[in-house]
């Protein structure tokens, strides 16, 4: 069994976002990138789905300018068995990905593609979903289990308050959550073993998808600095100010 | 090696150090010992064969690697890098470098995967800068050598499972030429352990004395397979490991000064942050100063090695001044730190005491004067 891994260069989760001064998007210059890491839980699940004898080849894809063959390149060095780079330098939205991503399935027949749920940049959660209704196939969202067993697969789900399973038919679109494993480290020797495996390059032309954006981004905002704290004298003063000012009752 | 493949390998080695390593460090000075499953989690990071060759089923990197990863080791406690430092280093290069073909073959591998823990056997009670009067005597019967003798000091010996032991093969040279370097396996019989060292700092390193009574050696184990080698052998072991040590000693350094930074700019003394006082800062300068200075001569001199230039001279000065320097970088980490430095709460603390072992180990810093005053002389003189 084939499986699909789209994977997305992200600003390394472990750096402190600043927002452009003109608020039209977040400093990307000299800034630390790194895959995605509910991409990286992605990754992880295919491996283990290849470990234990399920999946029999792992593609790692990525989109957008020459960088992303450094995250392609990670993915491999995790397991991956051969990597898509689509090559495109505009601003792609989940709707354009989605669309690519069906272009890849078309050539690929996977039977699985497994994503992470969202991205940690724009938070958008909506690529899995929109890949399963251009494709038609069903989806599993918020994973944090996955069974495969006689061309079925069983997803549980993370939702509010609880968890859900499901059982889906093969092939279908699985979104992994945090809970779902803990992603390896690439091995030395498979990082330096990775340089060797190949990455296919590809345009959204030769795809014969128009990526263009659909929507404009208006701005972009720092969250609302949280202002000091005030010391009250008296349980009456913070009676009063709790209901006068907090108008918490 | 192309540069993208370095950073990789530098990033995930990283990545590794300060997410899983940096949590477990008060546990690893309260326990004095890393704990197995990170022993486990280092095999298979594949750090075991850093430095031994690709077609023996490690990596091969080259120096400037090989230094680039030690800054990311040096930034947790030396233990970790222990755990695998003899394989990297003092307890697999002796082979790596002058091995025969079939000792390479039969060990070099199961150093590479971690399987087997390498370690290296010069220093005795009464040798240590003194190198090339090793006492310990290695006499020839038949096939085999008979070695008596005891090594102090021996860092890995407790996990050793095969010993490069230095013996002096011919009694009627007391100096460099009568030593010789064996592959000993650590289970022959008449090897016995002394009991692990009490010291100063690097706790969850693990030295300790070896014994070797009447202990037979197969005389194809003789490294190179020619007698009087050894100290040859010892000496460019040491040259490569002394980038090494001082790469380590670079990334301790950037690390007491990230804690030195961190605490000077959320401490408050006179009602402000301590960061904003200029005797403070006057440190933190001089700390960081220091450490790019050393870490500039630590690259160039790895440059340097793998471009095939002789690197002896350069190798000293480098370990002379990034021990040193990571010593008054400690130092004054504690000093920012207060009263608080001496506490075993913060990390400078057990750093403070860890780093005074780099200027005595693998050649004191008095050694490498000598050796750098040594090799100005030659180069001078022809």
């Amino acid at each position: 069994m084939k499986v699909l891994v789209p994977i997305k260069r992200v600003v390394d989760a472990n750096v402190k976002i600043r927002v452009k001064a003109d608020k039209t998007g977040v400093e990307l210059a000299n800034v630390k990138m790194a895959m995605n890491p509910f991409d990286e839980i992605a990754v992880e699940e295919a491996i283990r789905l290849f470990e234990a004898k399920v999946a029999t080849e792992i593609v790692a894809v990525s989109m957008g300018g020459q960088a992303c063959q450094e995250t392609i390149r990670t993915a491999l060095a995790m397991g991956a068995d051969r990597g898509i780079h689509v090559k495109t330098d505009v601003e792609l939205q989940p709707l354009a990905v989605a669309k690519l991503l069906k272009a890849i399935v078309a050539k690929e027949n996977p039977q699985l593609v497994i994503m992470g749920k969202q991205a940690i940049d724009d938070d958008c959660n909506q690529t899995g979903q929109m890949l399963a209704g251009l494709l038609g196939w069903p989806q599993g969202t918020f994973a944090s289990k996955l069974a495969l067993a006689a061309g079925k697969i069983t997803v549980t789900r993370e939702i509010d308050g609880g968890l859900e399973t499901v059982l889906l038919d093969l092939p279908a679109i699985v979104t992994t959550d945090l809970r779902l494993n803990q992603p390896r480290y690439a091995s030395l020797p498979n990082i330096m073993k990775a340089k060797k495996k190949l990455i296919a390059e590809t345009t959204p032309a030769e795809l014969g998808v128009d990526p263009a954006p659909r929507l404009t981004t208006l701005k972009v905002e720092e969250p609302v600095k949280r202002k000091g704290g005030v010391k009250v004298k008296t349980v009456q003063e913070l009676v009063d100010k709790l209901h006068n000012e907090a108008k918490v009752f | 090696m192309d540069l993208e493949t370095r950073a990789h390998l530098k990033e995930t080695v990283r990545r590794f150090v300060r997410e899983r390593l940096v949590p477990l460090e008060r546990k690893v000075e309260e326990d004095d010992a890393v704990p197995a499953e990170v022993r486990a989690e280092l095999k298979r990071l594949g750090l075991f064969g850093l430095t031994i060759p690709a077609e023996y089923g490690g990596l091969g990197v080259d120096m400037a690697t090989d230094v680039e990863i030690a800054f990311e080791l040096g930034w947790t406690s030396p233990a970790f890098r222990s755990v695998m430092g003899t394989n990297i280093g003092i307890g697999s290069q002796g082979i790596v470098i002058d091995g025969t073909p079939e000792q390479k073959k039969k060990w070099l591998p199961k150093l590479a995967s971690g399987e087997i823990v390498g370690s290296f056997a010069l220093t005795e009670p009464d040798i240590g800068s003194d190198a090339a009067s090793v006492k310990t005597r290695a006499v020839k019967r038949g096939d085999r050598y008979v070695v008596n003798g005891t090594k102090r000091f021996i860092t890995n010996a407790p996990y050793a499972n095969v010993f490069t032991l230095m013996a002096r093969t011919d009694p009627s040279d007391p100096g460099a030429g009568g030593v010789s370097a064996f592959i000993v396996a650590a289970d022959s019989k008449g090897i016995r352990l002394g009991k692990a060292d009490a010291k100063m700092g690097q706790r969850g390193t693990k030295t300790c004395d070896v014994f070797f009574e009447d202990v037979e050696v197969p005389a194809e184990n003789i490294i190179g397979g020619r007698e009087g080698q050894g100290f040859k052998t010892a000496m460019k072991v040491l040259d490569r490991g002394r980038i090494h040590i001082s790469g380590i000693c670079v990334g301790t350094a950037e690390r007491l000064i990230h804690e030195s930074v961190g605490y000077a700019v959320n401490r408050k003394q006179f009602g402000k942050p301590i960061a904003d006082f200029q005797l403070i800062q006057a440190m933190l300068a001089d700390s960081r100063t220091e450490a790019s200075a050393a870490r500039a001569l630590v690259l160039e001199t790895a440059g340097r090695y793998d471009r095939g230039e002789r690197t002896t001279m350069d190798a000293a000065c480098c370990k002379y001044f990034a021990s040193e320097m990571v010593g008054r970088v400690a130092d004054r980490a504690v000093q920012i730190h207060g009263g608080a430095g001496y506490m075993a709460e913060t990390a400078v603390e057990h750093f403070y005491r860890d780093v005074r072992l780099f200027r005595i180990y693998e050649g004191t810093s008095q050694i490498q004067q000598l050796v750098i005053a040594r090799e100005m002389r030659r180069a001078f003189e022809g």
